[in-house]
């Protein structure tokens, strides 16, 4: 049980500890994001209580077995469905969101489009290894042309989407890239998503190390690049995100693409929210008054 | 007999048949009257055929019935289709400028309407409907101030010249028809006790309200749209979270998080759209989070008739998800039930933290009826079970999937101190840890599925069983479920009238069922006959597969159209005469 004393305690890295230790393979990318995650919750002093941590299904979205904060572990591709449930029953919660690029942008692309365009306050961490990982290994949205998976033992032949740039179609008002194996980096943009009134995407590199060997640490390594290095990089500039996202090469930059903070969150557009706290602690039914007036205008 | 009159409206979608029929209908609640409406209709926006039939009278009024008194056709192909079908007493109310009537049966009456010359005296001419609506109420002996009040309210917003234009030329078509035509034998009577009146989208959404739904999301699918309606433009009044989502597996998803987080949630849909639901209702089910989804039925299978109605969606709710899971399903009987049966089932729910299902169908969700205003209570009980929102100091090593006698474990939402878990759609032990991947445990696995599937005790004991209505030895007993309460129980008047006994059971609650009492209502009946509008029986065979019960007959409709009456009383007797054991009755009104 919390006590006052313990709410007014220093959050540390602990208080994140979740009932069992992660399972994924050792050296996973995923660990790498679930540090930086809690690296950057602790950094901001926001309580485990208050965080409810959602994912679909896949190695990535066991994610929120393995952190101390509420948790839903829900379906394949439906993470995001569920996270605005949450989010708009509740907006005074942290709400995070994390799973595959398959669950994302594959069997759950249709949400990831909508929930951008609303707007809602969450944070997203795309944990992107281009490969079905719980699947034992087919390809991905993401995964290049030519990649040999299970399911394209000659290469595939299908051009990967591009998260950022579609993001940035969308309508997302945060947008950043980073990299597992850049773990400040990574902790910063985090942070910088949490801190986001609206809805934060963050496509994190996690190479996964038993079924893609194309995309590996060393690889990526060689190729990111942090726009934060560049000092005309302008990340309120949407159409210079949009010719950045498009580089995919030699050169792969990572970091914040394009923040704006100038448009409403679903929470604050909807006027049911204005007033009266959220609406999972509302008193249930409607004032006699009011039920009367219904009442009446079928009179 | 009780005294009834019905008059139906006739026309292309587009030239405004439900106005005038909202204008009978509200007239006929306001006198105290009870009002039953049913509108035949297809799936475009302008042209085809609409037909609404709106019936009236001083006692309950069960069915839009068998025979019209009045016809109001607004189009050539209206009178066409209809006219043969009148029989003796019957009046036809048009306009005589533009429809030519065939030949009619001996005793129906035809009055045409001078409209162009009752409308001289309007600058912008008033509609014919308006007219028609004149005429009829003066034929009923309905006083014109009820009209003259109704129109006023209609045109308000329209300003003092549009309603004084509307009142002026029904005035004058209220006195045409006074002075050329013969009025009905009995005037319209009145009742001290004004009704409400309202389709059952309306009900079920407003019983939401009453629940205390705080979060309500929908992909728009007929013939369920008319929740997302009322929701909509009653949200803010009511603190409701309304949303229009971008698909069926967004709506369940969504409605399930809002409920994780602590709402009661909501959502409606059509057979379809619900087929995108179903993974949804698993995982309701497997991270024990209860919320509602309500399909209503249409015509099926697939895209089917989206304006039709039909029964035939029951083995899609009982199978609805893979693996065993414990769930409810009700079947309102009627409208104002639309409204009662939300509250109850969102308490049986909370209380049994698992998926509920409302089951109804077209024949009710655009229907339209009277209720008794007070019947619309919204002061409804409200428990919400082993529900944790507060600190309350007794946490420490909390189990969210505590094992327990009953299988309900107490339920804390996110954003309280001392609970932290995380619920899992994967198999879980009790405090939530998955042991689905690296340690699967038989013996664990079948504590959970056991858990779980104590609650389905539970939750038949919390639910009255199904009660047979009438002498157990009647000639005949019926058993029907949902939306074929009022035509069966008015099939069971008609028959009397003939000589004929019959008793009856209505099902309100699929799931769960009560198998043993229905058996037990049933023994000793002499001849049973299951009335469905599907093509297979599918409650036939579900009470078969739960009982071993078989019917000695079946009275079955799947032409689009809810059943008459007449229809019912017609299989009966060829049954009890040994003619058949499966009727499928013809539909007489081709619209
Ligand atoms: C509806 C549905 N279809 C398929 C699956 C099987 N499945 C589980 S995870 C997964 C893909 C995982 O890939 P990704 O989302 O990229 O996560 P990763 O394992 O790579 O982290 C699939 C296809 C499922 N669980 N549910
Ligand atoms: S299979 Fe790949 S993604 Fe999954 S845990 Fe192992 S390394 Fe990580
Ligand atoms: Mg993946």
């Amino acid at each position: 049980m919390a006590t006052t004393e313990q709410l007014l305690k220093p959050i540390t890295l602990p208080d994140y500890k979740g009932k069992v230790d992660p399972d994924w393979c050792p050296g996973c990318g995923d660990f790498g994001v679930l540090a930086a995650l809690e690296k950057a919750l602790v950094d901001l002093q926001i309580h485990p209580f208050n965080v409810v941590t959602i994912s679909g299904i896949g190695c990535s979205s066991n994610l929120p077995g393995y952190i101390g904060t509420y948790g839903m572990h829900t379906l394949h591709g439906r993470a995001l469905a569920v996270a605005t449930g949450v989010k708009l029953a509740n907006h005074d919660l942290t709400v995070v969101v994390t799973g595959g690029d398959g669950d994302g942008f594959g069997i759950g692309g249709n949400h990831f489009i909508h929930t951008m365009r609303r707007n809602v306050d969450l944070l997203y961490l795309a944990m992107d290894n281009q490969i079905y990982g719980l699947t034992t290994g087919q390809v991905s949205p993401t995964s290049s042309i030519g990649m040999k998976t299970k399911s394209t033992p000659h290469g595939s032949v299908e051009p990967p989407i591009n998260p950022i740039s579609m993001a940035l179609a969308a309508g997302a008002t945060f947008i950043a890239r980073g990299f597992s194996g850049e773990q400040k980096h990574l902790t910063e943009l985090i942070k910088q998503g949490l801190k986001h009134k609206g809805f934060s995407f963050i496509d994190v590199f996690s190479p996964c190390v038993t079924y893609n060997h194309d995309n590996t640490y060393a690889w990526f390594k060689q190729r990111v690049k942090k726009l934060e290095e560049d000092p005309t990089y302008d990340a309120t500039n949407w159409l210079m995100a949009a010719e950045r996202s498009q580089i995919w090469g030699e050169v792969i930059p990572i970091g914040k693409f394009f923040e704006r903070n100038d448009l409403p969150s679903l929470d604050q557009a909807e006027p049911v929210l204005d007033e009266g706290g959220p609406l999972a602690h509302r008193k249930l039914g409607i004032p006699p008054e009011i039920a009367r007036e219904f009442v009446t205008e079928l009179m | 007999m009780r005294h009834t009159f019905a008059v139906s409206i006739g026309g292309a979608a587009g030239q405004g048949v439900a106005t005038p029929g909202n204008i009978f209908a509200r007239i006929f609640a306001r006198r105290g009257l009870s009002v039953q409406a049913y509108n035949a209709y297809q799936s475009i926006i302008r042209g085809g055929h609409t037909f609404l039939t709106i019936r009236t009278g001083p006692d309950e009024i069960k069915s839009f019935g068998d025979k019209i008194d009045l016809l109001i056709p607004l189009n050539q192909d209206t009178i066409d289709r209809h006219l043969n079908l009148l029989g003796a007493g019957a009046a036809v109310v048009y306009n005589g400028d533009t429809i030519k009537p065939g030949k009619a049966a001996d005793g129906v009456r035809l009055c045409p309407l001078p409209v162009s010359q009752l409308n001289s005296n309007s600058r912008n001419k008033v509609e014919q409907n308006t007219l028609c609506v004149a005429a009829g109420l003066s034929m009923m002996g309905v006083g014109f101030q009820s009209l003259a009040e109704v129109l006023t309210q209609q045109f308000k917003k329209k300003g003092d010249a549009v309603v004084n234009e509307n009142v002026e030329s029904a005035r004058s078509a209220y006195q045409y028809a006074t002075e050329h035509f013969e009025p009905f034998p009995r005037p319209l009577p009145m009742t001290e006790k004004p009704q409400a009146v309202l389709t059952g989208n309306m009900a079920l959404a407003m019983g939401g309200a009453a629940a205390g739904v705080k979060f309500y999301c929908a992909y728009p699918m007929s013939p369920s749209t008319g929740v997302l309606h009322w929701m909509a433009s009653h949200a803010r009044k009511s603190g409701i979270m309304v949303r229009q989502v971008e698909d069926e597996i967004g709506v369940v998803n969504m409605a399930i998080g809002a409920a994780q987080a602590g709402c009661r949630a909501m959502c409606a849909t059509s057979g379809g759209g619900f087929a995108l639901m179903t993974e949804g209702l698993g995982m309701a089910a497997m991270i024990e989070t209860p919320m509602v989804v309500i399909d209503v039925q249409r015509a099926g299978p697939s895209t089917g008739v989206p304006t039709k109605t039909e029964q035939g969606d029951l083995w899609q709710m009982l199978g609805a998800g893979h693996g065993d899971y414990p769930r409810a399903i009700a079947t309102p009987t009627d409208i104002l039930d639309c409204f009662k049966i939300i509250p109850e089932i969102f308490n049986l729910v909370d209380k049994f933290q698992c998926p509920g299902i409302v089951l109804t169908d077209l024949l009710l969700s655009e229907g339209t009826g009277s209720v008794d205003p007070k019947e619309l209570n919204f002061n409804v009980p409200i428990d919400r079970g082993e529900l944790i929102t507060a600190p309350d100091g007794v946490s420490g090593n909390y189990k969210r999937y505590l094992i327990t006698e009953s299988g309900i474990s107490p339920r804390a939402i996110p954003g309280i101190p001392g609970y932290t878990h995380t619920v899992a759609t994967d198999e879980h032990q009790e405090d939530g840890v998955l042991i689905s991947d690296e340690f699967t445990n038989p013996v664990k696995r079948r504590e959970m599925m056991e858990k779980r599937q104590r609650k389905v005790q539970g939750i038949e004991a919390a639910v009255p069983p199904p009660k047979l209505v009438g002498p157990r030895n009647a000639d005949v007993t019926l058993i029907g479920w949902g939306s074929t309460k009022g035509v069966i129980e008015e099939a069971i008047e008609l028959l009397a009238d003939a000589g004929i006994t019959a008793s009856h059971l209505q099902i309100r609650w699929m799931v769960p069922l009560h198998g043993d009492a229905i058996l037990d209502e049933l023994r000793g009946a002499k001849h049973t006959i299951m009335v469905e509008n599907n093509f297979s029986g599918q409650f036939a065979r579900y009470l078969r597969g739960e009982t071993s019960f078989v019917a000695d007959g079946h009275i079955r409709k799947y032409d689009g159209e809810p059943f008459m009456p007449h229809h019912i009383v017609e299989a009966i007797k060829e049954q009890l005469a040994g003619k058949t054991k499966l009727s499928v009755p013809m539909h007489e009104i081709m619209v």
